[in-house]
């Protein structure tokens, strides 16, 4: 089957860039190859083909016999009714969704230039009854043809849902603003309890290693979505979140594409290189918080100061009371606020305990 | 007359090493002038370290806070390092402490000597310390290792010489 044309990589009139991926190869049929063009009303079905040990993921995609009056293409020759795409760098999932969205919309039919090819071949297999192996064959693409169908309602219900969930995020994002305005109608502990639920709902669309492959490019996107949506929580804690927080609040909020350590590390990371409002900070002790951009150091140390002298003395688990921050991050600032000169500690059986440097 | 401690006496993170450089210094030399000073009151001249842990001056009771034997040993170091402090045993658990320099204890007896007009006189050493003219100066009762000290700065001042006697020693001034 000859099957691709040559193509200069140029948009056609009539044609527009659904979706881009690097790193995928081509198979004709079990060969590898590279190449080229092809339209997509030749597809007759596609299936993934999950990635395994030392195996990228694949698309199958099943093609029908290419009509006579097509200009012969790079390869003219294929014993093959299939081709493959390997994904080297993930991103097929992605792929897969919006092919799927292009397969079922089949806007290239609404074209006003005329494509016999697909119809042609289409009815043609319907009207034909054949026995033997070529009504095998039939009856199996027949079948792939039902599978295919079954599987683009599938994920016609899901984008569909995706869709709902914007709205639904939308929706309570409003909902929640509303609360704001008239937070003395309505009770702490329901305002508490919303904004749990509005927690639960978490991102409609998260960042995914299959979205948007593998490396900095991933971590970017990443980086993004978490500036996103830590703003208003790091407001709420007074600018400043231990990172092992940040990561169950992320993970929460992202339900099932669970975030590894190492990839939440190396989001925050990216923080500064892309402007975003957050910084990711190293204390000595090798704790790691995100805190607000705005977040000063100067502030935090005053305020720890002034705390202290209010009351005498303070631990930081006292100090975490005060504040209602968690006790990790209160101990570094009181750290903090020691190695400026500020406090000085007493260390007895009772505890760690600051003064105002009085020395 | 009763000992006046230092207000930092009563600061619990004063009983604390600091791990802030600056706050630590500040904190040693209080620790250092308050050693001296409470060794002058009592005319302390020799410290144990095991026993000065439990010695009012390292251990506040009333605070229930007291220095730990680390941290003694960083005051005794900082001490040693100011020339007011000398150890007695290579393992650093007993030491001569003084709470005046050989040089200014010298300093004061020559002083004492040149005002009553008795240079170029000899003395014995106990005469010195423990003789009815010195009774009321700061150096009577000075033990006799310290006075030989002192003396011995004088002597390479070249403001007095130490003579050997028949029953000890004897010092001449110039």
């Amino acid at each position: 089957m000859d099957r691709f044309s040559w193509s200069n990589g140029l948009l056609e009139i009539n044609e527009t860039l659904v979706i881009q991926q690097r790193g995928v190869r081509l198979y004709d049929g079990d060969d590898k190859e590279c190449c080229i063009a092809m339209p997509l009303s030749q597809i007759i079905l596609f299936e993934e083909q999950a990635a395994g040990i030392g195996k990228s993921a694949k698309i199958v995609i099943h093609l029908h016999a290419t009509p006579a009056n097509k200009e012969p293409g790079p390869y003219q020759h294929s014993k093959y009714s299939f081709i493959k795409l390997s994904f080297k760098e993930h991103g097929q999932i992605e792929f897969y969704r919006r092919l799927t969205e292009e397969m079922t919309q089949r806007r290239w039919e609404n074209t006003p230039v005329s494509q016999p090819i697909s119809t042609g071949t289409g009815s043609q297999a319907g009207r034909i009854r054949a026995v033997g192996i070529v009504g095998i064959e039939r009856k199996i693409e027949e079948k792939r043809k039902e599978t295919d169908k079954n599987i683009s309602e599938a994920f016609e219900d899901l984008s569909k849902l995706m869709v709902k969930a914007k709205e639904m995020v939308e929706l309570s994002r409003s909902i929640a603003n509303k609360i704001k305005d008239k937070q003395g109608d309505i009770t702490e502990d329901e305002t508490i309890r919303f904004k749990s639920y509005l927690l639960s709902m978490g991102i409609a669309n998260p960042v995914t290693r299959d979205t948007y492959g593998s490396g900095t490019h991933y971590h970017m996107q990443l980086a993004k979505q978490l500036g996103d949506m830590l703003q208003a929580p790091l407001e709420e804690r007074g600018g400043m979140m231990a990172l092992t927080e940040v990561y169950c609040l992320v993970n929460r909020a992202r339900g099932m594409e669970l975030l590894s350590p190492e990839d939440l590390v190396n989001a925050c990371k990216m923080f500064e290189s892309l402007k975003l409002p957050l910084r990711l900070r190293v204390f000595d002790s090798g704790v790691m918080v995100v805190q607000l951009q705005s977040h000063s150091e100067e502030e935090m140390i005053a305020s720890a100061l002034d705390n202290v002298l209010d009351k005498g003395s303070l631990t930081a688990e006292e100090f975490a009371k005060l504040l209602g921050l968690s006790v990790l991050l209160c101990k570094e600032r009181l750290l903090l606020a020691e190695k400026m000169g500020h406090l000085c500690r007493d260390d007895s059986v009772e505890g760690l305990r600051f003064y105002a440097n009085r020395f | 007359m009763s000992f006046e401690w230092p207000w930092q006496y009563n600061f619990p993170p004063f009983f604390t090493l600091q791990p802030n450089v600056e706050t630590r210094q500040k904190q040693l030399a209080a620790w250092c002038s308050l050693a001296l000073s409470y060794c002058r009151h009592h005319k302390l001249y020799t410290l144990d370290v095991m026993e000065a842990q439990e010695s009012p001056v390292f251990n506040n009771k009333k605070i229930e806070r007291k220095l730990s034997m680390e941290a003694i040993q960083v005051v005794f170091e900082e001490l040693r390092k100011k020339g007011n402090l000398d150890w007695l045993d290579k393992n650093k658990s007993r030491c001569l402490v003084m709470w005046r320099r050989p040089e200014e204890w010298g300093k004061l007896i020559y002083q004492w000597v040149s005002k009553n007009g008795m240079v170029n006189s000899v003395f014995t050493l106990y005469e010195l310390s423990n003789g009815d003219d010195t009774e009321g100066e700061e150096f009577h009762g000075l033990e006799e290792w310290m006075l030989l000290r002192s003396l011995q700065a004088l002597q390479t001042d070249g403001k007095a010489e130490i003579i050997t006697m028949d029953d000890g020693k004897g010092v001449k001034f110039f």
